[in-house]
């Protein structure tokens, strides 16, 4: 059981990828694409490990920029929620808000924050912030709402108080909704500080990227990128981490 | 100990409409008695215990529990509904302790108090689970246990056993009358089930609906304590027939 779990989790998806990577550092070779156009594996490896003191740097801003704006979501966006939830009249007032924020496209918001706030870190931690933020209040805000009425009635019943029942019911009934607009907002952050260091930067790997197309240097270009997919994958599962230590009611059912 | 005078309900919806959920309801429960409502479905039965219940307000008439007229949520009460609304991040233990919790008393204090309750609804070594790790059944005794905690006077119970099968409602039904010799206390019971109706109470009140009114109420007179085979005494059947005529009597004349 076990060996059939490791082979199908882990081994045939390593295979597959193994394979892909062989393919295409034939196919470059076995058909001389131009390395600007479709540079080797091997290269962008190489490539990324001539670069890799100065990445450190790079991905350094790019993490701050993403956590930054990933912070900022949580912190406004939780609250938020929690006022949409238990005012109707400011459910009113903001939902339009929030809803029209998030269809202006983000791409199109850049250049006029960088305009506004200039260069520097925190215009992209305010695009990253802007992108992020609407998955949080609205799966949170869901989670809230979630709560099945004969809870509240029977908390009512008990006569505790509206924070009582809102810090030991109402809250930790939302934390699964929470951390679903969690894991979505941590993966939008990087886009977002990605797309504000496209818009203007010298920093970043975004701005490593752009300036690695302008001088036709793609294998920088992909082993940024790579560098990049790696870091959202470590910051999603470092969110999924701490939502199974927060949440461990969700694991699933030990099997014996 | 409760007395429905002359209440009625009337709810108004989010578009303005009126609904008459119960009406000219006149109920007198004694301490300790066990009375169970059945009828069909929307006649203002979960309205009814809520009233009670002090959550929401009557239209018209009064309501007193010991003597004390009823108009916000007193906490002499315990709660009992249709799905066991347990907490899922809590353990069987915490979610028994919920109840005390939330009336400000310190949990600590109940921890051997609500074990003693889980081992008298078959639930001792469950403490550590959490209730998705529970059968339906099971996580249904939970939630007694959590409105048995704090040993309210009043017991109100909304179609407790309605989400569970047949062979696990009957089994329910005689052990919560076993816990209800044990330590007695007024409950008022609502069920869709007539068998169950007449098991358990001492009065049945049969009600009709739309808008929803006492059809009849009958005392069951079976001796106690009860088991499966008060469901064969000719009493039981006499009941349940008089219960299942009242309501389909209604039904056709309404049709
Ligand atoms: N909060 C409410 N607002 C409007 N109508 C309600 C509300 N609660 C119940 N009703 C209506 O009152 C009637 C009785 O409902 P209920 O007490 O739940 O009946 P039962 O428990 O017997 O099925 C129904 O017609 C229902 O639609
Ligand atoms: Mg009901």
């Amino acid at each position: 059981m076990i060996r059939r779990r490791i082979v199908g989790d882990y081994l045939v998806p390593a295979a597959t990828l193994v394979g892909v990577l062989v393919a295409w550092e034939a196919a470059t070779h076995a058909f001389r694409i131009p390395r600007f156009v479709m540079p080797a594996p091997s290269a962008i490896l190489a490539e990324g490990w001539d670069w890799r003191y100065r990445f450190l740097g790079h991905a350094w801003v790019t993490l701050y920029e993403t956590l930054g704006g990933f912070a900022l979501s949580i912190v406004v966006g939780v609250p938020l929620a929690v006022l949409i939830v238990y005012s109707p009249t400011l459910k009113n007032a903001l939902y339009p808000l929030i809803v029209l924020a998030q269809s202006v496209p983000k791409i199109a918001i850049a250049p006029v924050l960088l305009l506004m706030l200039g260069h520097g870190e925190i215009p992209k931690v305010i695009v990253a912030f802007l992108v992020a933020f609407f998955p949080v209040v609205v799966d949170t805000a869901t989670g809230l709402a979630a709560t099945p009425p004969e809870l509240l009635d029977l908390s009512r019943s008990y006569r505790a108080s509206a924070f009582k029942t809102f810090l030991k019911v109402r809250l930790p009934m939302a934390m699964p909704f929470f951390f679903a607009g969690a894991k979505v907002a941590i993966t939008l952050s990087v886009i977002g500080a990605v797309v504000g260091e496209f818009v203007g930067s010298d920093k970043g790997l975004g701005y490593v990227i752009l300036s690695a197309t302008s001088y036709w240097k793609t294998e920088l270009a992909f082993s940024s990128m790579i560098l990049l997919s790696v870091m959202a994958i470590v910051l999603f599962g470092a969110v999924a981490l701490v939502e199974r230590l927060v949440c461990p009611w969700l694991a699933p059912a030990g099997e014996e | 100990m409760i007395r429905l005078d002359g209440v009625e309900k009337t709810y108004r919806t989010r578009r303005g409409d009126l609904v008459r959920a119960v009406e000219d309801v006149t109920l007198h429960v004694e301490e300790n008695e066990f009375v169970t409502l059945v009828g069909p479905s929307g006649c203002g039965k979960s309205t009814l215990l809520r009233l009670v219940a002090g959550l929401t307000p009557v239209t018209r008439g009064a309501i007193r529990v010991r003597d004390t007229a009823v108009s916000e949520p007193f906490t002499d009460v315990g709660f009992v509904f249709q799905q066991p609304v347990l907490l899922p991040w809590r353990s069987v233990l915490d979610n028994v302790l919920f109840s005390v919790e939330m009336l400000g008393l310190e949990p600590r204090q109940y921890r051997k108090q609500a074990s003693d309750l889980l081992e008298l609804t078959g639930l001792g070594g469950f403490e550590t689970k959490y209730p998705r790790e529970l059968s339906g059944g099971m996580q249904q005794r939970v939630a007694i246990c959590r409105a048995l905690l704090p040993d309210p006077s009043l017991l109100l119970m909304d179609e407790p056993f309605g989400a569970l099968d047949a062979m696990t409602r009957e089994e329910m039904s005689l052990e919560l009358l076993r816990v209800w010799e044990e330590r007695r206390k007024t409950i008022l019971f609502v069920t869709h089930s007539i068998p169950e109706a007449i098991l358990l109470a001492d009065r049945v009140v049969v009600m009709t609906a739309r808008p929803g009114r006492i059809a009849r109420i009958l005392e069951i007179g079976l001796p106690r304590p009860r088991t499966i085979e008060s469901e064969f005494d000719p009493r039981f059947k006499a009941a349940s027939d008089e219960v299942r005529s009242l309501i389909f009597a209604r039904r056709a004349a309404t049709r």
